[in-house]
């Protein structure tokens, strides 16, 4: 225990006195949640609108007026020809044109039915769909409270947003954000730190003392976990604060299922450093090995519904994209355990997986 | 005059797939013996020290090591010996005070012996003004210095030195082997791997390996009259020529 205890401190040492593992324990959480937080957001705010309005009348400005009274809209400008819709969507400002027929009120009245057209900047597709489903939200909800008419539309619909109503981003970037630090944190810091003790000799005269590989292991992740730990606390802590993140959900559930991935991170981390002789290869292998893959295929940014196949049964094997569900399930729906045992069994089978795999490595290496 | 063996090595092998690392080497190192352990690289005696510091399993033969089993008992074969590697062997980003209190907390010393150990031997290297240093911050002399200190903390039977002065200037290296008489002259084995010939004539006695077998084995004259050479230097290369044709 006593050995234990000194090889955890010189760890801890090692850590507090490079500046940049610093950074990266304390300075990336708090600057990547600020960003997604507040910079980069999938929801729409202001988007600018111009109208090309044929009728101009009291119902026309009325929707006009509803639109723009919206805070997702704000007023490009009036155009009133339609070779002009060209012209106003390259300067690259405006995202949406209405376009009213002739005679909108009165066949809206006379015949209960009139037509809006919607057209949206779809250089960025998402941007275009958002703004459309906006912009219809809105219409409808304006024919929704006309008077009913003797011949009413025969089907509505009424959507509602749960568990995120107003479609807010960092709502679902924050258990994503756990995932991608945990991974960085977990398994590139000690992969890395493995691989340094390889690099510059002392893991040969560590495993000349008395001290068996596994603890020597051990006592490396050791300030690790706590270090992710905290790491983890701190992103809750500022996603629930400063953005109004809800958890739902069982907390102690929550810090659980946290530590869990962990484990499963740092034996992730394991496994590169038996295979890197070095910090480099560490670091690389952490960044094309787990990084990206956890960015892009974890359903952390791109939804795994909509990829093709081949990617949707890779995704099957990114860890991180059965800890997103499981995260984003207790914060945002109050989810329990009974609910999600599926996903957490799946988590303890990677651990399992991976640290045979690392100590069959290792024992080939010794003998 | 009986002299006791601390190390004892019969038909020892290492066999990589068909490659043989270690091919059937038989030798003992006395107690207070400076045994010089030479041969070019890929000679297979990083190899052979790997298996004695109980790093590695042998294929087969038989090597005991302070009087325990390589094989069986490995654990106490690590407790009983102190090792240094080529590479140089503390944490650059520690002090020197943190060093002996991590390798001394490794070997499991109580924290009193730790401090009383690390007054002796700070005092003893005139280190103690500079014991909150960062070894980062020491001159590559002292730092091998204290890595031999810090090797023998635990007051190992046998030291094994894996080619300790590798990459420094000679009269460093001069004064690492004053080190390393000392600690002879208190009863330790020396168990020390090399490739400078000249570090050879201060060893007791040397063995020699060629292609993972040990061609030759003796003092240093006893050597130098055997192959009729004038220095180390060309012994070794009468040695190397002399075995060549036969290890193909």
């Amino acid at each position: 225990m006593k050995r234990f205890a000194a090889f955890v401190t010189k760890e801890f040492y090692h850590i507090l006195r490079d500046k940049r593992t610093l950074v990266i324990l304390i300075g990336m959480p708090t600057v990547m949640i600020m960003l997604f937080g507040f910079a980069i957001t999938n929801e729409l705010k202001e988007a600018r609108v111009a109208f090309l309005d044929h009728s101009n009348d009291p119902q026309t400005l009325a929707i006009q007026e509803k639109i723009l009274a919206s805070p997702y809209f704000s007023l490009s400008g009036q155009i009133s020809t339609p070779a002009e819709i060209e012209d106003i969507f390259r300067d690259g400002q405006t995202k949406l044109v209405v376009i009213f027929e002739n005679d909108f009120g009165q066949r809206l009245e006379k015949d209960g039915r009139a037509n809006i057209q919607l057209i949206a900047d779809a250089t960025d597709p998402n941007t275009a769909s958002t703004v459309v489903n906006y912009a219809q939200a809105i219409i409808l909800d304006y024919a929704r409270d006309l008077p009913p008419q003797q011949s009413p539309p025969l089907i509505s619909v009424l959507s509602q947003m749960r568990y995120n109503p107003e479609l807010n981003g960092v709502y679902y970037f924050v258990p994503g954000l756990i995932a991608i630090l945990l991974m960085l944190v977990s398994a590139m810091m000690t992969s890395i730190s493995i691989a340094r003790e390889k690099e510059t000799g002392t893991m040969e005269v560590l495993l000349a003392s008395p001290m068996k590989p596994a603890q020597i292991i051990l006592a490396k992740v050791v300030p690790y976990v706590l270090l992710s730990f905290l790491d983890a606390m701190l992103i809750l802590t500022l996603g629930k604060f400063v953005f109004g993140v809800p958890i739902l959900g069982s907390l102690a559930l929550l810090l659980g299922v946290t530590l869990l991935f962990i484990l499963l991170a740092l034996s992730l981390g394991i496994l590169i450093s038996t295979v890197s002789p070095n910090q480099q290869t560490a670091l690389l292998l952490s960044l094309m090995g787990l990084m990206l893959p956890t960015i892009l295929l974890s359903g952390f940014i791109f939804p795994i519904e909509n990829m093709p196949w081949p990617l949707q049964v890779i995704s099957n094997v990114i860890p991180a994209r059965w800890f997103i569900i499981v995260v984003k399930s207790i914060m945002l729906k109050g989810s329990g355990f009974f609910l999600l045992w599926k996903e957490i069994l799946i988590m303890f089978g990677f651990i399992l997986f991976f640290i045979a795999v690392s100590v069959r490595k290792f024992k080939i290496r010794l003998e | 005059m009986t002299r006791e063996a601390v190390i004892s090595v019969q038909n020892l092998m290492k066999t990589f797939g068909s490659f043989h690392a270690v091919n059937d080497i038989s030798f003992e190192v006395y107690r207070g013996e400076i045994f010089g352990f030479l041969g070019a690289n890929g000679a297979g005696k990083t190899t052979a020290m790997k298996m004695l510091t109980g790093l590695w399993k042998p294929t087969s033969g038989q090597a005991t090591v302070a009087g325990h089993d390589v094989f069986t008992q490995a654990e106490k074969v690590k407790r009983s010996i102190g090792y240094m590697s080529q590479r140089f062997s503390l944490y650059a980003d520690l002090s020197v005070k943190e060093n002996i209190e991590l390798f001394g907390g490794i070997y499991g010393l109580s924290t009193r012996h730790i401090r009383e150990k690390r007054t002796e031997l700070l005092s003893r290297l005139e280190l103690t003004s500079s014991e909150n240093e960062l070894i980062s911050a020491l001159p590559l002399g002292w730092k091998q210095k204290l890595a031999f200190s810090v090797a023998m903390l635990h007051d190992p039977q046998i030291v094994f030195l894996d080619e300790p002065t590798g990459g420094v200037d000679p009269i460093t290296r001069r004064q690492f082997w004053d080190l390393i008489y000392e600690a002879a002259d208190m009863g330790k084995t020396i168990f020390v791997t090399t490739h400078y010939m000249d570090e050879a004539e201060y060893c007791d006695r040397i063995s020699m390996m060629v292609s993972g077998k040990i061609t030759a084995l003796g003092t240093p004259d006893d050597l130098k009259r055997q192959f009729e050479a004038k220095d180390m230097d060309e012994v070794f290369i009468k040695v190397a020529r002399h075995t060549q044709p036969i290890a193909q």
